[in-house]
């Protein structure tokens, strides 16, 4: 069974390719040393215990720590699609349309909901009432969300339910058309209801999408993911098929904190 | 006494505690009291004072004149009789009084005869005081001008007082003019500089002390912007005393109101939605104008509005650089070029308050034409305060979270 799973897995290409990368905040090290790949159209999951970097991580692809003025990356690069995405050629705003990402509070713009889905366009310059029509028919729809939100398109996205506000933000970040969705902990405000929804959405967005997601949820790692993570304080102590990670871990820090005993 | 309690573990200790708790308390009442005092003092005595310039008592009930017309030499003619009997009787007033220092505080019945004799003295004044408004005629400059035959000099004595005639028209236009260009510069400078120091700017020493010459510069003193924006502007830039150097020497004075209150506004504004459009693919500048700025414009114009609309009644900052004691023409009178129109000094409210209180010798008809502008000058600061309070309201119904 898990060899099955592994060999399906390795038919795979890897979307972003991560080597030796170590990334610090001033003088502390975040990251040391990190090297993997993350496959085309699978679910990739981080886990660890909190502040063992795997945000930082995260953020590391869409260039989101740029904002962050004491983060650099210290040694190693990050190619996806084969493009080293730290070098000064590099377009960050080419680069966050093709990497998407959902941030762990939900943060809809206080905007009405039609609004919000068609901000990543707006910003583009693509104006056109059919076209904006048409793809935020199409995000609502790939997101679950068509059906309740229908008739009430031009209300602010501020008065949905949390797990709706989430949903949205994914519709919003699908807008944009990227190939790799990063989500922060997407499921961690919402109550079990609403994260089975957003399960479902990540289940159906891999069929289109790349998907990362960071989660304090092993149950939730086990059900949405291909592929599992482990960081323990910066480091990457294992990386392997979902499977094998929960059920067969090769490390032993990997098993005391699936198994609940440390984390 | 029956129901008095045994003391007990949380048992009041009466005497002490509860005396010190009122006095504190009544304390605090005081000063609040003071101070609603001081407040509604100032407002019912300028409203009850200035209301006798601005509103008549016959319809159409408000005194157009004074707030369309020029300032104006008032011209009087009072009843020449009933002038030489005040005169008279403020003469024996005088006399008694001095009579009344004169005599030892032991003379009893002298003090005495002394003081009923000024009290009739006293009600008969006013009688013929009475008497003497009725009676008298009074003539703004164009009437003046427009009299075929001056009243008989055998009835009637004459006398003139400057700026006791006419309006305050052009003080106005003159107030409103300064408020909106500093508005409009103040809140452009104020708010770029504000979005460069929120945003862009890196936090460290160099911002530090930005942050701290922006906040000295509202300790300055407005005398002392007055004299930078003659040296500055009126001098240097070589604008003289005109409408322009106004507005930047009032614009600056109200930057830092403007640049705090659009900082913090925009301070407030959750990193989420920064974020958010950053990761859609947006430039910062993009995500400045589409995610922050509209939502802190609320708070950005309330504040800056109120900021500068106190700044702008300032009488020092514009005294040397845009306000004239009195000009014959409006604004947009007697222009060459249109440019012309910057470039000319205005007749503004602060000022002519102070030029009619300070500058003029004061008399019965000064005091109207005082009080009138402090009123309309108070209803004009009231009405941008007010207007920016829905503004602020209309905007942030439409942007709220
Ligand atoms: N903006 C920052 N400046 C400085 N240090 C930071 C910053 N953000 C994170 N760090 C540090 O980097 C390390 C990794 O943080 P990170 O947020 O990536 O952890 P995490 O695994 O996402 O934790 P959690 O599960 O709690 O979200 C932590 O030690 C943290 O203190
Ligand atoms: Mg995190």
């Amino acid at each position: 069974m898990v060899t099955k799973t592994n060999s399906s897995l390795k038919e795979c290409t890897p979307i972003i390719e991560v080597s030796e990368l170590d990334f610090a905040y001033g003088s502390t090290q975040a990251l040391f040393n990190v090297s993997m790949d993350i496959y085309e159209k699978q679910v990739t999951a981080f886990i660890g215990p909190s502040g063992c970097g795997k945000s930082t991580f995260l953020r590391c692809f869409n260039r989101m720590n740029d904002l962050i003025e004491v983060a650099h990356t210290k040694g190693g690069n990050i190619k996806i699609n084969g493009v080293d995405i730290n070098k000064p050629d590099v377009d960050v705003i080419e680069l966050r349309k093709h990497v998407g990402m959902v941030f762990q509070k939900s943060n809809p713009f206080p905007k009405s909901i039609y609004d919000n889905i068609a901000y990543g366009l707006r910003i583009q310059g693509i104006k056109k009432k059919e076209i904006l029509d048409q793809v935020v028919e199409e995000c609502l729809r790939s997101a679950a969300l068509w059906d309740e939100v229908k008739d009430r398109l031009q209300e602010s996205a501020l008065g949905m339910s949390g797990g709706q506000q989430q949903r949205l933000c994914i519709a919003r970040a699908l807008a944009v058309k990227p190939r790799i969705l990063l989500m922060d902990e997407p499921c961690s405000a919402l109550d079990p209801v609403a994260t089975a929804k957003v399960e479902e959405l990540i289940h159906e967005l891999k069929k289109n999408y790349t998907i990362v997601i960071v989660t304090h949820n092993m149950q939730q790692a086990a059900r949405v993911s291909d592929r599992t993570a482990f960081f323990y304080l910066g480091k990457l102590i294992e990386y392997d098929a979902t499977d094998t990670i929960f059920m067969n871990p090769n490390n032993e820090q990997t098993e005391a904190y699936v198994s609940g005993r440390f984390g | 006494m029956t129901t008095k309690n045994k003391p007990h573990l949380f048992s009041y200790d009466l005497s002490v505690k509860r005396k010190t708790e009122g006095v504190i308390k009544w304390l605090f009442r005081i000063a609040t009291y003071i101070v609603i005092l001081a407040a509604g003092y100032l407002f019912a005595n300028i409203i009850y004072n200035g209301s006798k310039a601005v509103f008549n008592v016959r319809a159409p009930f408000i005194n157009i004149d004074f707030l369309t017309q020029k300032p104006q030499t008032l011209h009087v003619y009072e009843p020449k009789l009933i002038y030489a009997e005040l005169k008279k009787i403020n003469a024996q007033q005088v006399a008694l009084r001095s009579e009344l220092k004169g005599l030892s505080l032991m003379d009893d019945i002298g003090v005495a005869s002394i003081k009923s004799k000024l009290k009739t003295l006293e009600q008969k004044y006013e009688e013929l005081d009475a008497e003497r408004k009725e009676g008298r005629l009074l003539f703004s400059d164009t009437e003046y001008r427009k009299l075929d035959q001056t009243p008989f000099s055998e009835e009637y004595t004459y006398s003139n007082y400057a700026y006791s005639g006419g309006g305050i028209g052009p003080a106005i236009i003159g107030t409103c003019l300064l408020v909106f260009g500093s508005i409009a510069i103040a809140l452009t400078l104020g708010i770029l500089c504000a979005i460069y120091l929120s945003e862009y700017s890196r936090p460290g020493r160099v911002l530090r002390i930005i942050r701290l010459s922006v906040l000295n510069l509202s300790g300055v003193p407005s005398i002392v912007f007055g004299l930078f924006g003659f040296g500055m502007f009126v001098l240097f830039f070589g604008w003289g005393v005109s409408m322009i150097a106004g507005w930047f020497t009032l614009a600056i004075m109200a930057l830092p109101v403007v640049i705090t209150a659009s900082e913090e506004s925009m301070r407030a504004i959750p990193k989420g939605f920064r974020e958010g459009s950053l990761a859609l693919g947006a430039s910062k500048w993009t995500s400045i104008r589409t995610n922050v700025i509209p939502y802190a414009l609320p708070g950005i114009l309330t504040s800056s509005i109120m900021g500068i609309a106190r700044v702008a009644g300032e009488t020092a900052p514009i005294m040397f650089t845009a306000a004239f004691a009195l000009r014959d023409q409006l604004p947009w009178e007697g222009l060459n070029e249109w440019t012309d129109f910057f470039f000319q000094g205005v007749m503004a409210l602060p000022y002519h308050i102070y030029v009619v209180s300070s500058k003029i010798p004061q008399n019965e008809y000064t005091r109207d034409m005082q009080y009138g502008a402090a009123f309309v000058f108070l209803f004009i600061v009231g009405f941008f305060a007010l207007s920016s309070i829905v503004l602020r309201a209309r905007v942030r119904k439409k942007y709220k979270w």
